[in-house]
């Protein structure tokens, strides 16, 4: 999978660090401390395209960048979506963004989900958390060509029914018949009639073919380990199971070193990866 | 030898001979890079120890002077001839030049369409760097790949390109040397435009010049040289063999990749990290570490800001951060992934080793861990018990 090439590529002696500017059309909140923006460039060109699971580093006037999956539809001409939580000083200053306002975007990078190999099969797609993120251009992609795939298993996550993400449109994907979402929290108050329960509890009822399904994992790490083993104990092949990584990221080209994970370097080896090509890595303990 | 000095007017130098510069012409030749434009870095005393600056003339070279290295420990001492290269690798590299610890990448201007942002890798110094060992040549060769691929970076290419290597061939091994292990030295084979040997015995004091490329040979135009003697060569073979023979220090490299990232549960980890101080010297003085962090200065209007890059270090804890906490939170954890990427994941991901056998995080740890000791601790034993 090769990534597009990102806006400054085109003049050799051009800076790859250097950023495009781009103007936010929308601030929408999804959670107490997570939004989507949609922006265009502040250029009028075209929007670069990308594919489902890829990332840009989003950048923050005067504040810095951060890396951050891109969670629009990958078909669509436009806009620009990322869905940013408020953790750090550049993801703070980020999704306080107004209409109007600029960022800077450089990307598309990274490896994305390997889409190519769904026709035909299963799809199961399990996310925790803002994990749905880059999944979502993923179920864009299934439901506007739905014929081509198989099943369609969506189980989506979190610590409570406000951490969810998506809410709306997770309900209107609830409603077709030609896609199953489970969603479940960790916990709940009364007003909740849905799941209590982790992910990993609705991976064993889940219907798909093992040995034609592709399963695609963004969720914590340690969240994501525990449903890679349960699909391989429903009979998924490590290397059916591809999962998105994180790490501290400060250049995304390959030479800052700070996301290596191994031999790997996530920018450009990953974020996505099978899980026989890193389940050793993730076994080895760190702290 | 007496008649006519080479090379006459308008002349061009054989690529495929060597050539005899006596030291009292040396001068010439460092005038010769100047006029030729270059600004030239090469070895000089500074703070007490022998580092990498500007020079003007060979009075700033470290004429007489040697270094005397081992682990955690380095010492500036005279010695008996009044040598110009008699020394071993110092606390700075040529990645100091090439990719400098301290780097603008760009200035951005806030614009009614947001802002505009102006690269920042236009004035590009013209280096020669003069005094480039075999081992640094193979570090640089390394750096090369790292900045290369897919996104090239563009100030080092430019910096590199634009530089006139001069390598100087070692005529002496420290105690923390072992290049030969690495094989990366101490002679220098390739990648060079102009490789100097200095003969110091039996007199007249001179080098054994070799041409590697043609900007090599352009700053060669005017400088008194002569046809090397076949003496001058075996001389200068001599002078690699004495150093490679006199080389105490080693490293078993053919079991280095699976071996030690088998290991990841060895108890050594954790008696290193008991010594380790995190301080981050060995990656600032290693010649290939290429690990940065960007830095965001902004002006205090608001209205100007300007990229930094900055050398980060893996022993750092922030190096790691996601979020409120870190992946690597454990002294040991983050030795084992500087050990582990230099000599072993390096392989996968630059087909070659991260190490050069150059000794400086030898030298300068300061409480001396010596890598070429703690890989055969790692060795021994099964991956998780200690001892045999």
């Amino acid at each position: 999978m090769v990534a597009r090439s990102p806006h400054a590529a085109s003049d050799p002696g051009a800076s790859p660090y250097a950023p495009a500017p781009y103007r936010v059309l929308d601030n929408h909140p999804e959670t107490g401390n997570t939004v989507t923006l949609t922006l265009a460039p502040a250029s009028g060109e075209p929007l670069p395209s990308f594919l489902p699971g890829q990332f840009n580093m989003f950048y923050a006037f005067g504040i810095g960048e951060a890396a951050i999956s891109i969670s629009g539809d990958p078909s669509s001409k436009g806009p620009l979506v990322h869905t940013v939580r408020a953790v750090g000083r550049v993801s703070q200053a980020l999704a306080r963004l107004r209409p109007g306002e600029f960022a800077g975007v450089r990307g598309p990078y990274g490896r994305a989900w390997p889409l190519e190999e769904a026709p035909g099969k299963d799809v199961v797609i399990v996310a925790g958390g803002l994990g749905l993120a880059p999944l979502r251009p993923v179920l864009y992609r299934l439901l506007a060509e739905r014929s081509r795939y198989g099943r369609i298993e969506v189980i989506y996550g979190a610590r409570t029914p406000a951490d969810l993400i998506y809410y709306s449109e997770l309900q209107s994907w609830r409603h077709r018949t030609d896609v199953r979402v489970q969603v479940t929290v960790d916990s709940a108050d009364r007003s909740w009639n849905g799941d209590v329960g982790v992910v990993t509890q609705r991976i064993p009822d889940s219907r798909f073919d093992p040995e034609r399904t592709l399963a695609l994992v963004c969720g914590p790490e340690i969240m994501m380990r525990y449903v890679a083993q349960s699909l391989i104990a429903r009979g998924i092949a490590p290397h059916a199971i591809w999962l998105s990584m994180e790490r501290n990221m400060k250049c995304a080209i390959a030479q800052c070193g700070h996301c290596q994970f191994g031999p790997l370097f996530l920018c450009r080896d990953g974020p996505v990866f099978p899980y026989s090509q890193i389940r050793g890595l993730m076994s080895q303990r760190e702290a | 030898m007496s008649g006519g000095m080479f090379p006459a007017e308008g002349v061009l130098l054989d690529r495929s001979r060597s050539y005899r510069l006596l030291r009292e012409h040396f001068p010439s030749f460092v005038s010769s890079l100047r006029s030729h434009g270059y600004t030239v870095v090469g070895p000089t005393v500074r703070d007490g120890a022998i580092v990498y600056a500007e020079i003007e003339g060979i009075d700033d070279l470290p004429i007489g002077r040697t270094d005397r290295q081992g682990p955690g420990a380095y010492r500036l001492e005279h010695r008996e001839d009044a040598a110009l290269f008699g020394y071993n690798a110092g606390p700075r590299s040529w990645k100091n030049y090439l990719y400098p610890a301290h780097e603008r990448l760009w200035t951005a201007r806030r614009t009614p369409d947001g802002f505009s942002v102006e690269s920042d890798s236009t004035a590009v110094p013209t280096y020669a760097f003069l005094g480039v060992r075999s081992c640094e040549l193979a570090a640089i060769r390394i750096q090369d790949r790292v900045f290369d691929g897919k996104y090239r970076d563009p100030g080092y290419h430019a910096r590199r390109e634009n530089g006139l290597v001069i390598a100087v061939e070692c005529g002496q091994a420290s105690a923390v040397c072992f290049c030969v292990s690495m094989g990366t030295g101490p002679g220098v084979r390739k990648d060079f435009d102009l490789a100097l040997t200095e003969l110091l015995s039996p007199p007249p004091h001179r080098f054994l010049v070799r041409i590697g490329s043609d900007r090599g040979a352009a700053v060669l135009e005017g400088v008194p040289l002569e046809p090397a003697t076949s003496e001058d060569e075996v001389a200068g073979r001599q002078v690699v063999d004495r150093t490679a023979e006199s080389m105490g220090r080693t490293l078993r490299t053919d079991d280095l990749h699976d071996m030690l990232l088998g290991r990841p549960n060895h108890p050594r980890w954790e008696a290193i990290a008991r010594r380790c101080l995190s301080c981050t010297n060995c990656t600032m003085v290693c010649p290939t570490c290429f690990c940065s962090v960007t830095e965001e200065v902004p002006d205090l209007d608001g209205a100007k800001v300007e990229r930094w890059r900055r050398w980060d270090s893996c022993f750092t804890l922030g190096f790691s951060q996601m979020g409120r906490t870190s992946v690597r939170t454990s002294g040991a954890s983050r030795y084992r992934q500087w050990l582990t990427h230099k000599l072993a994941s390096w392989q996968d991901q630059f087909e070659t080793s991260g190490c050069v056998g150059c000794g400086r995080c030898i030298t300068w740890c300061p409480v001396g861990i010596d890598l070429t000791e703690e890989v055969p601790a790692l060795r021994e034993g099964s991956p998780t018990e200690p001892g045999g």
